[in-house]
């Protein structure tokens, strides 16, 4: 009995009700296409997720480290098409092979997201507006440069292109080894280095990280750059998708990325969130276009609907969250209620209780 | 007298200087560029000329930005303008394909339908920004996010095409030789300036953006508040959706106000209203706007590739946030400081 209250307590708990939300709702999505489409339950459909997303992961990696950190970044749909830009013209004008043009994107992309992580904490800047200027700067760059589509021809690029690795179950391209290697080193950097506890110390309350000794700094430029990084990472992960260079690819991209973070249980006033999560939030989201591409009868525009009544509903979610840790006299969602859960399978006469009083959250509220 | 001391206070807070010189240094540009930029000449009783152009082509993003004025000042933010925009021409368009020849009921009803969603729209934001408490900017990408479907669902994604005569005067027409929607445009702001500057409701929302914990404490229903201003911010956007879809003649549910939002929260600080909250000047906005719409009209006049705007955009955008920003203000002054004092240490070492 214990030991069901204590896993309940586990689930419900403010930090990990979202994301367990979140991979019921893939699991829920998933069964119903399964029963509902004939072929839609196999390893392929679910690995197509994977193949068709993967840019769309490694953005929404970078997008969770920005969003636990308490601020949010618009600039990551026009880096990824900056990034295609440049890779074309490398490759299509200049002939430079690919090893050396993938350095130099994602240099790019890391400087970039770091001048506006300076931006932001050293003239306090709002995040929202910086981002914007980058998202307009990125793209002007990108029509700047060209307003054609440049499709390339390269034969290493399409190597890597046609590349499939056979994993029994199925195939998948090499985009999506780059994408699980990402989040791997996503997780890791999250939760076991002191960067990662730095950015969700900020998120929680940057002036208590201030006065705790946090570089603070550091970690807000970091952040951002981070963000670049994995901007230009699906930039020219994406560039191996479409092989091809233009500058309106992947417009409205920060929206996704924002939604499927949201979705993956990241809180958005920031210090709360797995990565892990935004791995659910954009199988969320390409489950949804499966479905309708499965169906064949609803249009297109059902996809940004249902994203739409998605991100709402998580919002709520996390609003009641919030506001029952407030009512129950805790900060909202963040690390401290957590901690106190964490630590209440220990201690010995408080645990029943409180974990009665969380396990509560979503009727009361 | 009360005109005179709002302008004597508008002065002193916030200088309308910096739009206004932008302004004439963009036209000086022009003029330069073009010595006839400025030349107005009747034409079939129409006026014609490179100033109504800009003006003409300004109104829907005076009325976007006018809306956004108001949720700035309330330290918000709406970020679904360009959607509700599609939207409300979307509607509009729907009403307006039901019968092959347009009476002037179905012009009324269609008006109606387009300008009711769009407050729908407006006040959806509101209620999840006062009574929901979502942050502004996650609330508004809600509607961001789901409105262009939603567009696209009324037209079936379809660009639909409106004939309808009496619609297409809305956007499209004159009236005393100026185009119709500059005549909207000017009635909006105008109201909406009678009525925030003419009663205390323009104080209410200073309030709100300034403290709103003390502003509820002092009894003010500064829910309600905001949630009329969202309200208010998707009827302008609506009237916005209007002048397009007429414009154009057609509505499109995809593209009808893209990007327009980030054009217009550039209008709104352009103008000096501060993103802080608490501060507006809608006569700001209405400079900030012209200036965006002559800076469009400039790039393609001297033969600047119209993509640059986006850059030039850019950087307008961080140098005004930066104007803005005290860090960076103190920042500049303690380097001046530094440079000052080590001046002076490098004289004292010298004598």
């Amino acid at each position: 009995m214990r030991r069901i209250l204590e896993a309940w307590a586990h689930i419900v708990d403010p930090r990990t009700l979202p994301i367990a939300v979140t991979i019921l709702l893939f699991c829920a999505l998933f069964g119903f296409g399964s029963v509902m489409y004939t072929g839609f339950f196999s390893w392929q459909v679910l690995l197509d997720l994977l193949v068709d997303n993967a840019f769309l992961l490694i953005v929404a990696i970078g997008m969770t480290f920005v969003i636990v950190s308490g601020g949010i970044d618009l600039s990551v749909g026009s880096v990824v098409a900056l990034t295609t830009i440049v890779e074309a013209v490398l490759s299509e004008h200049m002939h430079w092979p690919v090893w050396a043009i993938l350095p130099i994107v994602l240099l790019m992309g890391t400087v970039f997201g770091a001048v506006q992580g300076a931006l932001i904490h050293f003239f306090r800047l709002q995040a929202f507006i910086v981002t914007l200027a980058g998202m307009f700067f990125a793209r002007g760059l990108c029509f700047l440069i060209t307003t054609q589509s440049i499709t390339i021809t390269d034969p290493t690029f399409q190597k890597i292109s046609a590349f499939r690795l056979d994993i029994g179950v199925g195939s998948v391209t090499a985009n999506v080894l780059i994408a699980f290697v990402t989040l791997l080193a996503a997780i890791y950097v999250a939760h076991f280095t002191r960067f990662g506890r730095n950015v969700y110390a900020i998120g929680g309350n940057a002036r208590s990280a201030l006065l705790m000794g946090l570089p603070v700094a550091r970690t807000r430029v970091g952040v951002y750059a981070l963000s670049g990084f994995c901007s230009a990472l699906g930039g020219a992960v994406f560039t191996f998708y479409v092989l091809s260079g233009y500058g309106l690819q992947g417009q409205g991209m920060e929206l996704d990325a924002i939604a499927a973070t949201v979705i993956g249980g990241t809180l958005l006033t920031g210090g709360v969130g797995y990565v892990i999560g935004s791995l659910f939030g954009v199988g969320i989201l390409g489950t949804i276009q499966t479905l309708i591409t499965f169906d064949g009868t609803l249009s297109s525009w059902w996809t940004r609907i249902v994203i739409g009544a998605l991100l709402c509903a998580f919002c709520l979610l996390q609003r009641l969250i919030e506001r029952h840790a407030k009512s129950v006299g805790r900060p909202g969602g963040t690390g401290a209620v957590v901690t106190a859960g964490r630590e209440r399978g220990h201690a010995d006469g408080s645990a029943p209780p409180d974990t009665h009083v969380i396990g509560r959250a979503p009727e009361q509220a | 007298m009360k005109l005179s001391n709002w302008i004597a206070r508008d002065g002193a807070e916030r200088p309308l200087i910096w739009p206004c010189v932008t302004l004439l240094l963009l036209c000086g540009l022009n003029l330069w560029v073009n010595p006839h930029f400025l030349s107005l000449r009747m034409l079939d009783g129409h006026l014609f000329g490179a100033p109504i152009d800009v003006l003409n082509r300004a109104a829907p993003l005076v009325l976007v930005a006018t809306g956004m004025t108001l949720v700035i000042a309330t330290r918000g933010i709406d970020i679904s303008v360009g959607a509700v925009v599609a939207i409300a021409g979307a509607a509009a368009a729907t009403i307006l394909a039901t019968q092959p020849v347009a009476s002037a009921g179905l012009i009324a009803q269609a008006l109606l339908a387009a300008l009711i969603t769009g407050l729908l729209s407006g006040m959806w934001n509101g209620l999840l920004v006062s009574f929901v408490g979502m942050q502004p900017i996650i609330a508004t990408l809600i509607l961001m996010v789901a409105g262009r479907g939603v567009a696209q669902l009324l037209t079936a994604g379809q660009i639909i095409p409106i004939g309808a005569p009496g619609y297409l005067f809305v956007g499209g027409g004159y009236w005393l030789g100026v185009p119709c929607s500059v005549w909207i445009a000017a009635v909006a702001v105008l109201a909406t300036a009678a009525l925030v500057e003419g009663t205390a409701l323009g104080l209410f929302i200073r309030a709100i953006g300034v403290n709103p914990v003390a502003t509820r404490l002092v009894g003010l229903r500064s829910k309600a508040l905001v949630f009329a201003v969202y309200g208010f911010s998707g009827l302008t956007a609506a009237m916005a959706g209007i002048l397009i879809s007429s414009n154009v003649r057609s509505a499109d549910g995809n593209n009808a106000g893209l990007l327009l939002e980030l054009d217009a929260i550039l209008a709104v600080t352009l103008g000096g209203t501060s993103l802080l909250g608490g501060r507006f000047s809608l006569v700001g906005t209405v400079l900030g706007a012209l200036i965006i719409q002559t800076l469009t009209y400039t790039t393609y006049s001297i033969g600047v590739p119209p993509e640059a705007t986006l850059v030039v955009k850019a950087a307008v955008v961080l140098a005004v946030s930066l104007i803005q920003s005290p860090a960076a203000r103190s920042l500049a002054m303690s380097f001046g400081m530094s440079v000052r004092r080590s001046l002076v240490k490098q004289h004292g070492a010298a004598r």
